[in-house]
């Protein structure tokens, strides 16, 4: 437990208090390159996520023109030029597997690089911060503002604040919905109120959780209810790129005054002067000089701060900087610090990475736009005929994930003289039933397969049924039992 | 009140973090709280479940229970569902009412729609009797075969499924018996074990060797074959089956076969008329048409 808590004066149960008296955290405003690289990813991300719904995608005339669609209601899920169907959910399972195997690969390169830059929850505290600065000024300002007692301004200060804030959240909620819908009519229909309840529901839960997590919980998500923050301190190792303060060089922390005086007298002086600037712009209020912590996101919001008083003290930056353990070691004991970037549990995760995105590129690109699927009758599993021919009944269903209607014409093969009916067969062609699927849609057709008593031995028969597409000529062939008395 | 309540906690000298007081075995618990919002949270709990006591039903009483302030249940939520599932399956039902067998054979909308319906009647009704998917029993004939007694057009189904067969109370019923020859004398002990030889030489079934097939036809001349038929092919009119074919609705035993002829055959099947309405019937006839033997 490192997050601070004051010890609390009790001493038995009627004393002790319910909950623990977490001390605000008033980030001050900070600038340099870090807080640079955040505010252009902040702006990238959040483009993405508020216009991507609007960028269209032509597929045809028969499905939608949105470039990514979820879409429940005819149960598709469209990103640009791939198009998923419920039963290939395993892409989603793909797609997980690679999520945290590329964090792992993240946090073995460099730490928190998720937590510090890309998690939406540090992206909406950041832009929710920036507007808190707007209304209420800086962390002095801020923290003067909530000891004051309420006046007029300050009533409009925080209601100014309350209210971007949750136009902002508002916003988010918005958009979230335009993912499951066409965006340009859903914004219509939400303008003029005609659309879904299921819509405004999801608004009003993404507003409140935006408003809520964003605005006031903020830290308290990361030390709290995240379970990255433990998982990573199980993964990460002296290798990792962290943000640390260089203890080599800060120790022993001395003012200004009395490191000039301690040079001069050559004796030891730390670079750090204990300003306590790196605290201040913490946003989830940790001392970065305690070490690597669970409450360090890895923003590297410190390092900017502590460049800044470095440069003003006259000492050389990066006294607080992305480093390795290993490398503040090293230099403590006279030796060259290194970093190795390529270690066994890099080129692990790489590999698993190729592996598993290697596997779905694959699967995506020898995608299959002709399915199959075979069911025998469970009851009867065979009948007699009156000539004594023993028959089966099957249900097939036929997957066509192309944009046009499809004639697929199915054949048998099986012991001698098999037969087969095809209830709902439009055609034939070659004396082979034709079945026409309509554009990504699925059919599904009887199959009655029957087979003369003495070209079948007791218990289970094997068929083969093959569907061919007649024009694109892609075939699918399925082995199935066939039951004999 | 005691001093020693006052006075300074007990901080562990590791943490820096004051101890709860709480000691087992010598271990002492270190006083970490719920941060503030979490408290705050279970309040909010504590209040959600006072509303929902009061705007649900919630509290049980000696013979009833309190009804909520909306007088929610889920039994009149169940029902509102199953009305508009109902509403939204007579919709459906009203194409299937004016169209024709072969409209709805043509129509793969229609067909999909008759076959869900009559596959869900089918369970309801006709499964107790004919085995799930008609696959029937010793004297309940099998629906999905290629063999009929009626008739397998839909026409003949569906008048099946109507009246039903041998069934005193509708007056359209199907009749046709299969007369007791043994138990009313009309014929002896022989003849009948002479018969079923022959019968039995029709079907391609073994036959004794010692048997007098020639008198077993002249019997099965006169007594039989105004129904089966001279070759014994079988009368759908009079729901005499074909004595020819691998089917045998009672088995083909002798035992079987000298037990029909001696206290003679007359399953019944109910007539349905009253009991399902007319498009339900139709979708019936649909779908045991479908199940493998519609002609």
């Amino acid at each position: 437990m490192t997050h601070p808590s004051a010890p609390v004066p009790y001493t038995d149960d009627d004393d002790i208090p319910l909950f623990a008296p977490t001390p605000k955290v008033y980030p001050q405003k900070v600038s340099g390159l870090y807080r640079r690289i955040k505010w252009g990813l902040l702006i990238v991300g959040m483009a993405i996520y508020y216009f991507l719904p609007f960028v269209r995608w032509d597929r045809g005339p028969n499905l939608p023109d949105q470039a990514v669609l979820v879409d429940f209601e005819r149960r598709r899920f469209y990103f640009f030029f791939i198009e998923l169907w419920p039963q290939e959910v395993y892409y989603f399972t793909g797609l997980l597997i690679l999520a945290a195997i590329i964090l792992f690969l993240m946090n073995a390169l460099a730490g928190r690089i998720w937590c510090g830059y890309l998690c939406p929850q540090t992206v909406w505290t950041d832009l929710f911060l920036r507007v808190e600065r707007f209304f209420e000024g800086d962390r002095r300002d801020r923290i003067k503002l909530d000891d004051a007692p309420w006046t007029a301004e300050k009533v409009a200060r925080k209601a100014g604040k309350h209210f971007v804030w949750l136009m902002i959240a508002w916003w988010t909620g918005g958009a979230w919905v335009l993912y499951f819908a066409d965006a340009p009519t859903l914004v219509r229909d939400l303008a003029t109120l005609q659309a879904p309840f299921t819509a405004y529901l999801w608004i009003g839960i993404l507003t409140t959780t935006t408003y809520v997590l964003a605005g006031h919980l903020r830290e308290q998500v990361c030390l709290h209810m995240c379970p990255w923050p433990r998982i990573q301190a199980a993964l990460t190792d002296e290798h990792a790129l962290n943000v640390s303060y260089r203890y080599d060089r800060g120790e022993p922390r001395m003012s200004v005054k009395d490191a000039k005086r301690a040079r001069e007298a050559e004796q030891p002086a730390g670079d750090c002067i204990d300003c306590h600037q790196c605290v201040a712009v913490c946003p989830t209020g940790v001392d970065i000089r305690l070490g690597s912590q669970l409450g360090c996101i890895q923003c590297g919001l410190c390092i900017d701060a502590c460049d800044t008083v470095m440069t003003k003290v006259g000492r050389p930056t990066r006294l607080i900087a992305y480093d390795t353990d290993e490398a503040i070691q090293a230099r403590q004991t006279g030796q060259t610090p290194t970093y190795r970037p390529i270690r066994a549990r890099t080129i692990l995760y790489a590999a698993i990475i190729a592996l598993v995105g290697g596997a779905m590129i694959y699967q995506l690109a020898t995608r299959a736009f002709l399915g199959m699927s075979l069911i025998h009758d469970r009851t009867p599993l065979f009948v007699t005929l009156r000539d004594g021919s023993i028959r089966n009944a099957y249900t097939v269903r036929l997957i066509n994930k192309r944009t046009e209607s499809r004639q697929v014409a199915l054949t048998i093969d099986g012991p001698t003289s098999v037969t087969m009916e095809v209830q709902g067969a439009t055609a034939t062609s070659d004396w082979r039933p034709i079945v026409t699927v309509d554009p990504d849609t699925t059919r599904e057709v009887r199959v009655l397969v029957t087979i003369p008593r003495a070209a079948l031995q007791s218990g289970t028969n094997m068929i083969r049924i093959k569907a061919s597409d007649l024009f694109a000529g892609e075939t699918v062939t399925i082995a199935e039992n066939f039951f004999a008395p | 009140m005691a001093d020693d309540k006052h006075t300074q906690p007990e901080v562990d000298r590791l943490t820096g973090i004051a101890t709860t007081g709480h000691e087992w075995d010598g271990i002492k618990e270190l006083n970490t709280p719920l941060p503030r919002w979490w408290l705050w949270t279970f309040y909010v709990t504590i209040v959600w479940a006072i509303g929902y006591m009061v705007v649900y039903p919630a509290i049980p009483l000696i013979s009833s229970h309190t009804v909520g302030l909306f007088g929610y249940t889920n039994r009149a939520a169940v029902q509102v569902e199953l009305d508009k599932l109902q509403a939204q399956r007579n919709a459906q039902a009203a194409g299937l009412a004016d169209a024709t067998f072969e409209q709805i054979k043509a129509n793969p909308d229609l067909n999909r729609i008759a076959l869900a319906r009559g596959k869900a009647a089918f369970g309801d009704n006709c499964m107790g009797c004919h085995g799930a998917g008609g696959m029937g029993f010793v004297g309940y004939p099998n629906l999905a075969d290629d063999d009929w007694i009626w008739g397998g057009k839909p026409e003949q189904i569906q008048q099946t499924i109507l009246h039903g067969i041998r069934w005193d109370q509708n007056t359209e019923t199907r009749v046709g018996n299969m007369p007791a020859f043994g138990r009313t004398g009309m014929l002896k002990r022989d003849e009948i074990a002479e018969s079923v030889e022959y019968v039995r030489s029709l079907a391609g079934l073994d036959v004794e060797k010692t048997a007098n097939l020639a008198k077993g036809k002249e019997v099965f001349a006169a007594n039989c074959a105004s129904c089966h038929g001279d070759e014994g092919k079988g009368n759908q009119e009079l729901g005499a089956p074909s004595l020819t074919d691998a089917i045998w609705l009672y088995g083909n035993s002798r035992a079987a076969m000298t037990e029909g002829l001696v206290n003679g055959r007359a399953g019944a099947m109910p007539a349905w008329s009253g009991r399902l309405d007319a498009v339900t019937i139709k979708a019936l006839t649909v779908y045991v048409g479908s199940l493998g033997g519609g002609q």
